[in-house]
């Protein structure tokens, strides 16, 4: 805001008159973030820490400032938040070693072919996230191709399957996040200026080299970025556990989702969201400050 | 093409089967988005409330007008030429009375959710008629939010299977009314298993390791291993009884016998072949068979299984009692119940109805997913209904178990 205010002082372009209309601007996209997050927010807050009404219905709970919950709650499902952050780790550095060297060839190889491969990027977005999910389940299931092939050359045994795993969680969760990846990857790739990579090479470092030391470094914010937007919604995704996981690979939005619908206990889950939001944002921001590019974000 | 062509009763059949209620419950409600809404509007209980709603139900007026019926989706019979409920129309002409039948119902959890702000207060929830599961009809009913059924109102309420007209919720139905009813059993794939499934441990044969899916429906994935313990599910089974059930449960899953725990999708991995075996409902071998020449089986436990209800009530706040009454008498003619049960497939409520089958499908008469004989029923309980902290302590250890 005070960033804002400064610009424009310093335009000289509002003058007292005018000095309303960034708030005016503003305004829309504020009152959107109070009635839908603020709000909410504040109301899982007050939620987390009730207690079960003595004797009282299911689902009836009431103020008493338990702070416990949050122990409690974090107990329970210690085995499913640790999983969550491994999970979302796997799928987002598993996205980045396929991202990247697409992004690569989109940004300087493709030619005319630019925008097609673009298109063919988000294209897999023109369908449901559900669909998609249950298709990994076919795909890696007894019916798909992929089981009877590797079983043909003997590199799962006759009855391992692929579907209900850990493995088919990673591998949906990374796929359904891929074109997050990419896109910001492609965008900082995309920017960099042909002649860097000239004066790299003319001060005769090779290829290695000059992507170590030029194009990596300048790609570093759509790295960043492309890692957060897929491992921030990774980690609290429970579809891909729910569709292509097993009992014993579920993850903490599973819990929160099961607190919430079958047991109905509000407090619980109010507090798990709560600490997921949390160790999101602790997370995040340590990364950002050790990637060292939070000017570039 | 012509225009008018009417659709095959073979792809009919294979819609409806994509469809099928239970199907709609595990893509919406399964993934928790209707709940989602749900909970929006429960998520803030206003203190310690005592929930009694106002206005006892012999004081409401009976004002008449249009009944409104809250019921799940296909679970009506339904003519797609007409876009007409046809029971629904004759009923209409032949008694003069409007009824509103709305697919409102995807879950019992949202629904409830989104309804007892008002039944608290007293309010009209826009509907006469609700139909919703055994534990969810438990709770309205300990709550009075439904209203007491004049039997005089509904001369047909002696139709109702003996099985289903004494349960624990509701003895003697006088607050509801069974609309459909399934069972929970062993469901496999012939090929597969030739020899079949009668016992828990037949399920859990070292061989289906891993391929095989349970419920995730509380009441019949434990109420089936309860019976194979020796418990009696309908009657005052203890904790400490039900924790060794969890117990079980909890091994198989930990011992990867168990693939998945699932609402209805366990019916894709069948077919698929990812799963060989399960614990699931009824109704949907039926629909399994007809799209796969017999491919699978489905038997009740030998040491029993579980029977399901969805049961029609009056919330409390209906002024329209009356005829709410009649459109519940009308469905428990055994023919109008018959016209029912040839398009949704469940078990029909309604003693007498097969004969009246007879006349409109013979072979759905024989179908023992719809009317089971004297032995199956036997062989199946109804879970009994849970005090509140009993449904927490329970639901959480079963959550717990299954991963969650």
């Amino acid at each position: 805001m005070a960033y804002l205010q400064s610009v424009v002082t310093r335009a000289g372009y509002f003058t007292s008159k005018k000095g309303r209309l960034p708030y005016l601007l503003l305004f829309p996209g504020m009152l959107w973030l109070f009635t839908f997050f603020v709000l909410p927010i504040i109301n899982l807050a007050g939620t987390s820490t009730q207690t079960p009404v003595a004797g009282g219905e299911t689902g009836q709970y009431v103020q008493t400032f338990r702070f416990a919950n949050y122990i409690d709650a974090f107990n329970q499902a210690r085995p499913q938040f640790a999983r969550s952050f491994l999970y979302a780790t796997l799928a987002t550095l598993l996205a980045l070693a396929i991202s990247y060297p697409l992004a690569y060839a989109i940004a300087f190889r493709s030619g005319r072919f630019k925008n097609i491969l673009l298109v063919l990027v988000v294209a897999p977005f023109f369908t449901s996230f559900l669909l998609r999910t249950v298709a990994w389940k076919q795909i890696l299931g007894e019916q798909g191709f992929v089981v009877p092939a590797l079983r043909s050359m003997h590199i799962i045994g006759q009855n391992t399957s692929l579907t209900a795993s850990a493995l088919a969680v990673v591998t949906g969760m990374t796929y359904n996040f891929l074109p997050f990846m990419t896109l910001p990857l492609y965008a900082s790739l995309e920017r960099i200026d042909p002649r860097t990579l000239e004066a790299s090479n003319d001060l005769y470092a090779n290829g290695i080299t000059t992507f170590r030391k030029v194009t990596f470094p300048l790609s570093m914010p759509g790295v960043v970025a492309g890692t957060l937007l897929t491992f921030i919604p990774a980690a609290g995704d429970y579809v891909n556990a729910a569709i292509l996981g097993n009992p014993n690979t579920t993850m903490i939005g599973n819990v929160i989702d099961s607190r919430f619908f079958n047991i109905v206990d509000y407090p619980t889950a109010a507090a798990l969201s709560f600490m997921l939001m949390a160790a999101i944002l602790i997370l995040v921001t340590i990364y950002i400050r050790r990637s060292g590019t939070d000017e570039l974000v | 093409m012509p225009k008018d062509e009417p659709i095959a009763p073979k792809t009919l059949d294979l819609i409806r089967a994509q469809m099928s209620r239970r199907g709609v419950i595990a893509g919406v409600g399964g993934l928790g988005v209707a709940g989602l809404l749900a909970a929006c509007s429960t998520s803030s209980p206003k203190g310690a409330t005592s929930g009694s709603p106002s206005g006892s139900p012999s004081a409401i007026a009976d004002t008449g007008g249009t009944v409104r019926w809250a019921n799940w989706t296909l679970y009506l019979d339904y003519d797609s030429k007409t876009k007409k409920y046809p029971t629904l129309e004759a009923f209409q002409k032949q008694s003069g009375i409007k009824v509103k039948y709305m697919e409102d119902v995807d879950d019992n959890n949202s629904f409830y959710g989104k309804v007892q702000g008002q039944l608290k207060l007293g309010q009209d929830i826009g509907y006469d008629i609700v139909t919703l599961t055994d534990w969810m009809a438990t709770r309205w009913i300990r709550l009075g939010y439904t209203q007491t059924i004049d039997a005089t109102g509904i001369p047909n309420k002696v139709n109702i299977l003996d099985a289903l007209n004494n349960v624990s919720f509701d003895p003697g139905r006088h607050q509801s009314l069974t609309w459909q009813s399934g069972f929970a059993g062993f469901g496999w794939n012939k090929q597969k298993i030739p020899g079949g499934i009668k016992t828990l441990d037949q399920l859990f044969a070292p061989a289906n390791k891993g391929k095989i899916e349970v419920l995730s429906e509380m009441r019949d994935t434990m109420g089936i291993i309860l019976q194979y313990q020796g418990v009696d599910i309908s009657s005052n089974f203890t904790e400490a009884q039900f924790m060794n059930g969890i117990d079980f449960l909890t091994k198989k899953i930990s011992d990867g016998f168990i693939r998945k725990v699932v609402g209805n999708s366990y019916k894709e991995d069948l077919v698929s072949g990812d799963a060989v075996a399960v614990i699931g409902w009824s109704g949907d071998f039926f629909q399994l068979n007809a799209q796969s020449n017999g491919k699978f089986d489905f038997a009740l436990p030998e040491s029993g299984g579980t029977l399901w209800s969805d049961n029609m009530m009056i919330p409390s706040t209906s002024h329209n009692r009356k005829n709410a009454e009649a459109v519940m008498n009308y469905y428990y003619e055994p023919a109008v119940a018959a016209q029912v049960a040839a398009y949704v497939n469940y078990i029909c409520p309604v003693k007498g109805a097969q004969a009246e089958m007879e006349k409109i499908n013979p072979a759905l008469a024989k179908s023992p997913y719809i009317f089971p004989d004297a032995t199956a029923l036997s062989k199946a309980k109804v879970f009994r209904a849970l005090t509140p902290a009993e449904e927490t302590t329970f639901t959480t250890a079963f959550q717990k178990a299954t991963g969650n």
